[in-house]
């Protein structure tokens, strides 16, 4: 055919054009839902609880991944720096992935647990104080702003649409204990998780503050869980290469 | 602009709707002002921490998506509607379809990017890169965007030319690519019809994916594919020479709407997602230099036995240079999508340097450079001060040359200081180090920064001066018609 022809008509040049740009995207993504190697089988991940995702909204409400990344490649230094490279597993609840592609500050995959509550919240309240070079904003606002969680039923709710295993029913909660334990399962049914949520604020003052339920509190439980879900001692890591 | 509609000026635009054309066109040079304000002062947040003045509205994290945006959407956004609705009514000579729709297309469009902002600011955030309006707005967004592409089709319907001009084809791609990109990066389950806040409807490795095939598109039809058409029209018709290969149009359009689409998880090189995807990514973004420097060479050898002007016309210079820095960044580009070369720039200032190399060289010049040819037709008179132009080239220059050479130290500085190893296998630096040693860079980028913006100020000083002198001279001028106008007339 002669291009002559698809220039003097739209409707060819339309097609064609839908044709030509469909492909890739098609290729590329389509299987990544079907390809069960994609995302690897490991133990431990599970559902953000009430108050980590009430934290990780404010993560994304301020832009921190604008920042921080979310994703240690598989390299020597990376792994002496921040730990074992991330697992496609371990961002399979997250709704969307905070990856990152900047790192203007260091990765945050697997701060869980690195520093202490009172570090995480005097960092984040003035970086400054305790990282002199630091260029991160400082967030006094977010230890003096109540932490509001009147509408988390709904967040759950909307996210076990996408497919999250947030139970609603009894059913689903015993499908839940199976799966994660009764420990993780109480955590993950919505019913509950207005009690659950002040409860696990309440038991980890993460503030440090223990007669305030602020926006720090979920900010830092989110913060101390992040990358410490797989127990890697437990595996092999010829294991994980599989699914490379 | 109400003045446009003085009687005199009834025949042109009885012929053609110059009105829309002017009303994204004064939108453009306004978001241009705006965004790159905000990119200057989220630069500065960078290097003097203390701007952030500990208020939530203009931290560097709700303010970076303001940037973009205004830059991404508000400035490029408005300079493709007015150039596409220029171009696409001069090359089929028709009037627009529907001037209803028209203006919906610029009101729905102002108002998307105006609500972005706001809700950035404001905390309402989906938490993805270039994407990071919510719900409400992205259905906004969608509208306009099926409207933008009725009206486009629908002059293309009416034309009176047998033959689409190839501008036409990179715009109607770009419109379709970005209606596809738009709806399938924004899938999202609302918490509540009456609240912002969504989650994306995919998760972890398939939502990094799509997002990335987003970013990625988004830079290779908005800011690209729709950039090349407004090349095609604009720089033959600046250097008042064909189109330098008929051939070569054809085949660099098939090819880079092709390959393009293929190559965005080289933005996830070495992360979880399956190594097959960024293999794939990575050869096909080599294959992507072919038809990229394709659109450069038939750009600039359409110069040819004319280069001359390029001494005496800034608005060629413009072009000219536009093309050289989309030569350069395309050429980066590909090389930066290789494994190993991405495991030292992925995650450093490197990348940011390369986008903007992209987006102020290519995207930001060849606007400028289409302004400045367009602004004189539109308001009938010729440009308030040629002069000017030339110090906005200069300053625009300068300012890129400095941003990116910044980005580029300090980008390959970072990447080496992170996987340096001392004698004892130990890592040689903390991460603080490599922010400490970024600061000088931070400071060089906004100034470069600054440099550009003045030069956007500059712009909109002389084109404001331009139509006020428009509006009155149309009744004196008339409207004897196309090119006689050109400020190189003369």
């Amino acid at each position: 055919m002669k291009h002559d022809k698809i220039e003097r008509n739209l409707g060819i040049l339309l097609v064609l054009t839908m044709v030509a740009i469909s492909v890739g995207g098609m290729v590329e993504i389509i299987p990544l839902f079907f390809i069960k190697e994609t995302v690897e089988k490991v133990e431990g991940v599970r559902p953000y609880k009430p108050l980590e995702l009430r934290g990780r909204d404010i993560y994304i409400r301020e832009g921190c991944y604008l920042c921080h990344s979310q994703m240690i490649r598989p390299f020597r230094d990376e792994a002496l720096r921040y730990g074992h490279y991330s697992l496609a597993a371990e961002s399979k609840y997250d709704h969307p992935f905070q990856w990152g592609s900047k790192r203007t500050g260091p990765d945050l995959a697997r701060v869980g647990g690195k520093y202490s509550n009172d570090w995480q919240t005097q960092h984040l309240i003035a970086p400054r104080s305790l990282v002199p070079q630091s260029v991160m904003p400082n967030y006094p606002w977010l230890a003096t702003t109540d932490l509001d969680y009147s509408d988390i039923n709904l967040r759950m709710r909307a996210l076990r649409k996408t497919g999250v295993p947030y139970s609603e029913s009894q059913a689903e909660y015993e499908r839940n204990v199976e799966e994660f334990g009764a420990d993780v399962a109480k955590y993950l049914h919505i019913p509950d998780a207005e009690k659950n949520l002040i409860g696990q604020a309440q038991q980890g003052n993460y503030d440090t503050n223990p007669d305030k339920l602020s926006e720090m509190d979920a900010l830092v439980a989110y913060l101390q869980m992040l990358g410490t879900l797989v127990d890697f001692k437990k595996y092999d890591d010829d294991y994980f290469v599989k699914f490379r | 602009m109400a003045a446009t509609g003085t009687a005199a000026a009834v025949n042109v635009n009885e012929q053609y709707n110059y009105d829309i054309v002017r009303k994204f066109t004064i939108m453009t040079l306004v978001w241009g002002a705006i965004g790159m304000f905000v990119g200057v002062y989220i630069a500065s947040e960078l290097a003097w921490p203390w701007l952030n003045f500990d208020n939530p509205y203009i931290t560097f994290g709700r303010l970076r998506p303001v940037h973009t945006g205004a830059v991404i959407f508000g400035f490029g956004g408005s300079a493709l509607f007015a150039t596409s609705y220029y171009v696409v009514q001069r090359t089929s000579q028709a009037r627009l379809f529907s001037d209803g729709l028209a203006n919906f297309t610029f009101w729905g469009w102002q108002a998307a990017i105006v609500f972005a902002a706001l809700g950035n600011v404001l905390g309402h955030s989906q938490g993805r890169e270039y994407a990071e309006m919510e719900w409400p707005i992205d259905l906004l967004i969608l509208f306009v965007w099926v409207a933008y592409l009725t009206v486009f089709v629908g002059t293309l319907m009416k034309r009176k030319q047998p033959h689409i001009y190839v501008a036409n084809w990179f715009y109607l791609a770009f419109i379709l690519a970005t209606a596809l990109l738009h709806v399938f990066n924004n899938l999202a389950v609302p918490i509540d019809l009456f609240s912002m806040k969504s989650y994306s409807l995919f998760s972890g490795v398939q939502d990094a994916m799509t997002q990335w095939w987003y970013g990625h598109n988004a830079v290779g039809f908005f800011l690209t594919a729709a950039f090349l058409g407004m090349m095609y029209y604009f720089v033959p018709k600046q250097a008042g020479r064909p189109v330098y290969s008929y051939r070569l149009s054809v085949i660099h359009f098939w090819a880079i709407i092709f390959l393009y689409m293929w190559a965005g998880s080289h933005h996830l090189h070495w992360t979880a997602i399956p190594d097959w995807t960024s293999t794939l990514a990575a050869t096909f973004s080599i294959m992507l230099l072919l038809p990229s420097w394709g659109g450069m060479i038939n750009g600039i050898l359409t110069l040819s036995g004319a280069w001359d002007k390029l001494r005496t016309d800034p608005i060629m210079r413009f072009l000219i240079v536009a093309l050289s820095f989309y030569g350069m960044s395309t050429f980066e580009g590909p090389m930066m999508s290789l494994k190993d070369v991405n495991a030292l720039s992925h995650y450093t200032d490197w990348t940011v340097g390369h986008v903007h190399s992209g987006a102020l060289g290519w995207v930001a010049m060849v606007s400028f450079g289409s302004l400045y040819h367009l602004v004189p037709r539109l308001w009938n008179t010729p440009m308030h001060s040629i002069k000017l132009i030339n110090v906005h080239f200069w300053l625009a220059t300068i300012g890129i040359l400095l941003y990116i050479t910044a980005m580029w130290i300090s980008g390959i500085m970072q990447g080496l200081m992170w996987r340096a190893f001392d004698d004892f296998g130990n890592l040689q630096y903390s991460f603080v180090e490599s922010v400490a040693a970024a600061h000088p860079f931070y400071i060089m980028r906004a100034v470069g920064g600054a440099f550009f913006l003045s030069g956007m100020l500059l712009m909109c000083y002389n084109v404001f001066k331009t139509i006020r002198k428009g509006s009155v001279g149309v009744e004196a001028v008339g409207i004897e018609g196309e090119g006689k106008l050109s400020p190189n007339a003369a």
